[in-house]
């Protein structure tokens, strides 16, 4: 069962960013001008602190696809079962979100829990629009499920609530959690004697040893797919030049590709390009990289905390999937080591006119409590934006390492929207950046280039543009 | 009688006009229309935008790449698989000892060529994917890696992948203008054969002097549907290159950048007006092509 692939999910990101725009301006169902207003809260207590609404049931659909609905009847629903015996938990599935409930929101009578993902997915720029959704800053601001003093917003990444949010209103919680490393064999690492580098100098010395050892090729990256290149620069600027570098980026701000930590970013990793590449790197994709190295022909490759399992059926039981955080480049790098690229996705939200909206905001709550993400993670091998959630699991060695990492990153997290917004900027700054690897660019000309696209971008009227 | 003619005609004619009227006409006035607008695809009144797509157009370099790359294919595709065509069907059917008849097995080689064209494009590319591969599991690459030689990037090098591109295009071609080319010369009398092999004539001179002129219309004829082929190519691009008509835009072509602009960047009203200069591409090589190949008939 592969979750749909990160290729499709990555594409529906895409779409979506696009389509939302364009779609915002006139896909909104005619509403009736009738629609009841919600209910108003109910009583809330310590219990209760959502005011939920125990004589009126709680609607739930999750989309089922990579993930299935299992995580569903079997963790949260059952947790909210145990803390509200009288509650009527009506449980749905389907890989049809828009077709089964867009009607339903159209004739105001939509569930209080929509699990709003995948390839069939209803717009939520629309949704926003026409005032479906329920604002979740009452969650943020309630008491979290394991600690009353904790409020839910100080337990979940905070990319999570700026991703789902829109003109600055928390509408979408943003529950898996995406974080990108090198990743690298353990076993393959403690047979040689390999250590994980944490500067710069340190990983050039490593790819160094690995070149002149034979055993294996030092590194790679899916050359047919720029964008897992691409990706570590620009972490690595972040991480150099702090997290407004990628703001600016995602702002289409004047000079922000030509800054320095950008460029400083990118010389590092041409140099990796020009020494150290597994042969015939420019022409591999993401699986034929990956497979080699699970072969153990290539030492270590950037990619995000779905690889594990990506590639469960061609990796040796024994292989050990690890990874680890951009070494730090230089000395006065304005974010610590350990800074990570987190990316939260699969998105559930509260509809606004359902008839017991505490109820899906409560049920919230439990997924983004200890037990319910902890749970996930084991059920689905995934990451949630749930801080701390995979502490004293047992989980597969690769998400354990990567939900570490996470860990130790507290704050230090950085992520872009661009690639979501733009698909321009991503499909040219793929291009150049494979051709920077490659040596076919020099770093200069890498920077202007992917400058003068952001620049036509900020210049053409037909384009929407948002900003973080 | 003559009414009765006229309604027969008419009425077989009907249908099939409604629908390429319906089909095609409409469809093109419309990609006119839109050329015009800033339409995203989904709101229902596009902006008239007057021709702000086509300055837009006359200043993207990356569209401009892909006409040059659509224009070389336009020169060398039909060039190519003409002459290789020619050069099979030749030896298939007058290549044999005494100029008549095939060389040995071309029955054999008859099916083998034309194996490529019932192939899917999506089938091709990915099996030329996997033929260039620049690793060891690469059937092109593997003896050179095996020598001790540096892979080739046959897709992975910016200076490579449009002859890779035109390799695949020309393999894929070929077998199908051996047939046709073989019908050609199979309808050509074999008197004419004879007697110009009584005056001493064999191998090439027999191929220019008369097969060639003979079958001339059948090549003029495949000149333009290649052509039209070399202009429209896309699928082959968008399923075997990377970054679909890369690297960095190394293969794009004029259908690639219309259907990145449209259905990957919601841009209709700027892929439009790339449709519109595709049309006037297409109509100016049908007219030229006509216009340059007419020549008298030769009836036998």
């Amino acid at each position: 069962m592969t979750p749909l692939s990160r290729r499709e999910l990555l594409r529906s990101a895409v779409l979506a960013g696009i389509a939302l725009p364009a779609l915002s301006a006139c896909a909104t169902p005619a509403g009736d001008g009738a629609v009841s207003p919600a209910p108003a809260a109910g009583a809330t207590s310590a219990a209760n602190p959502l005011g939920l609404a125990e004589d009126r049931p709680l609607e739930i659909w999750i989309f089922d696809g990579g993930f299935g609905d299992a995580y569903a009847k079997e963790i949260h629903e059952p947790m909210l079962k145990a803390k509200y015996p009288k509650l009527e938990i009506r449980h749905n599935a389907t890989q049809e979100i828009a077709k089964t409930l867009q009607p339903r929101f159209a004739g105001g009578d939509p569930p209080e829990f929509v699990n709003n993902s995948g390839a069939n997915a209803m717009d939520f720029g629309a949704l926003v629009q026409d005032g479906q959704l329920t604002d979740l800053t009452p969650l943020y601001a309630a008491p979290s499920w394991d600690d009353p003093a904790v409020p839910v917003r100080d337990t979940i990444d905070s990319a999570a609530i700026e991703l789902g949010s829109y003109d600055g209103t928390p509408y979408v919680l943003n529950y898996v959690n995406t974080v990108w490393g090198i990743w690298y064999s353990q076993k393959l690492f403690d047979a040689e004697g390999w250590q994980v580098p944490t500067t710069w100098e340190e990983f050039t010395a490593l790819c160094e040893t690995i070149k002149k050892s034979g055993r294996a090729a030092p590194f790679t990256y899916a050359g047919r797919h720029p964008y897992y290149i691409y990706e570590a620069i620009l972490t690595l600027a972040a991480k150099v030049g702090g997290k407004d570098v990628l703001k600016n980026i995602d702002n289409l701000q004047d000079g922000a590709w030509t800054a320095e930590p950008v460029k400083q970013a990118a010389t590092a990793f041409a140099e990796l390009g020009a020494k150290y590449l597994l042969q015939g790197t420019a022409g591999l994709d993401h699986v034929q990289t990956q497979t080699a190295q699970n072969k153990g022909q290539v030492a270590m490759l950037p990619c995000g905390s779905w690889l594990e399992n990506e590639q469960k059926d061609t990796t040796p039981a024994d292989f050990g999937y690890a990874m680890f955080p951009l070494p730090d480049l230089t000395a006065s790098d304005a974010m610590p080591y350990g800074t990570l690229h987190v990316q939260p996705g699969e998105e559930y939200v509260v509809p606004a006119r359902s008839a017991n909206p505490r109820a899906g905001l409560e049920y919230m709550r439990a997924m983004l409590s200890r037990q319910g993400a902890g749970d996930f993670m084991e059920l689905v091998s995934t990451l949630t934006v749930v801080k701390d959630a995979g502490r004293g699991r047992t989980l597969k060695p690769g998400l354990a390492s990567a939900s570490r990492a996470r860990e130790a990153a507290g704050d230090n997290t950085v992520w872009f929207l661009f690639r979501k917004w733009y698909a321009e900027l991503h499909d040219e700054v793929a291009a150049a950046s494979g051709q920077l690897m490659n040596g076919k660019l020099t770093v200069d000309e890498w920077a202007e280039r992917a400058q003068r696209k952001a620049d036509a971008i900020k210049d053409d009227s037909s384009v929407k543009k948002f900003t973080r | 009688m003559r009414h009765g003619r006229t309604r027969f005609v008419a009425g077989f004619l009907a249908v099939p006009v409604a629908l390429y009227v319906i089909y095609v006409i409409a469809p093109y006035a419309q990609a006119f229309h839109i050329a015009f607008t800033d339409w995203r695809g989904v709101n229902a009144d596009p902006r008239f935008v007057g021709t702000e797509n086509f300055e837009r157009l006359l200043a993207d370099d990356v569209f401009w790449r892909a006409v040059g790359h659509n224009l070389l294919l336009l020169v060398l595709l039909p060039l190519l698989t003409i002459v290789i065509a020619l050069f099979f069907a030749f030896l298939l059917n007058a290549g044999g000892t005494g100029g008549a008849g095939g060389v040995r097995g071309s029955r054999f080689y008859r099916v083998v060529f034309f194996f490529p064209q019932v192939l899917a494009v999506a089938v091709v590319a990915v099996l030329f994917q996997q033929v260039f591969r620049p690793d060891r599991s690469g059937m092109l690459n593997a003896p050179l890696i095996a020598m001790g030689l540096e892979p080739v990037g046959f897709l992975s090098d910016t200076d490579v992948a449009l002859w890779s591109i035109l390799g695949v295009l020309v393999w894929q071609a070929v077998g199908f203008y051996v047939v046709l080319f073989s019908a050609g010369i199979a309808s050509i009398p074999r008197e004419l054969f004879e007697a110009a092999a009584i005056d001493g004539a064999s191998g090439p001179p027999m191929f220019f002097r008369v097969t060639l002129p003979l079958l001339w219309d059948t090549v003029q004829v495949g000149w333009i549907y290649l052509g039209i082929l070399a202009l429209d190519v896309f699928a082959i691009v968008w399923v075997m290159t990377a970054e679909q008509g890369g690297p960095d835009h190394s293969t794009t072509v004029m259908a690639a950048e219309i259907y990145r602009n449209a259905f990957e960047y919601f841009k209709f009203g700027y892929a439009c007006a790339m449709g519109v200069v595709l049309f006037f591409f297409t109509i100016g090589f049908a007219a030229l092509a006509l216009r340059l190949s007419r020549r008298e008939r030769i009836e036998f």
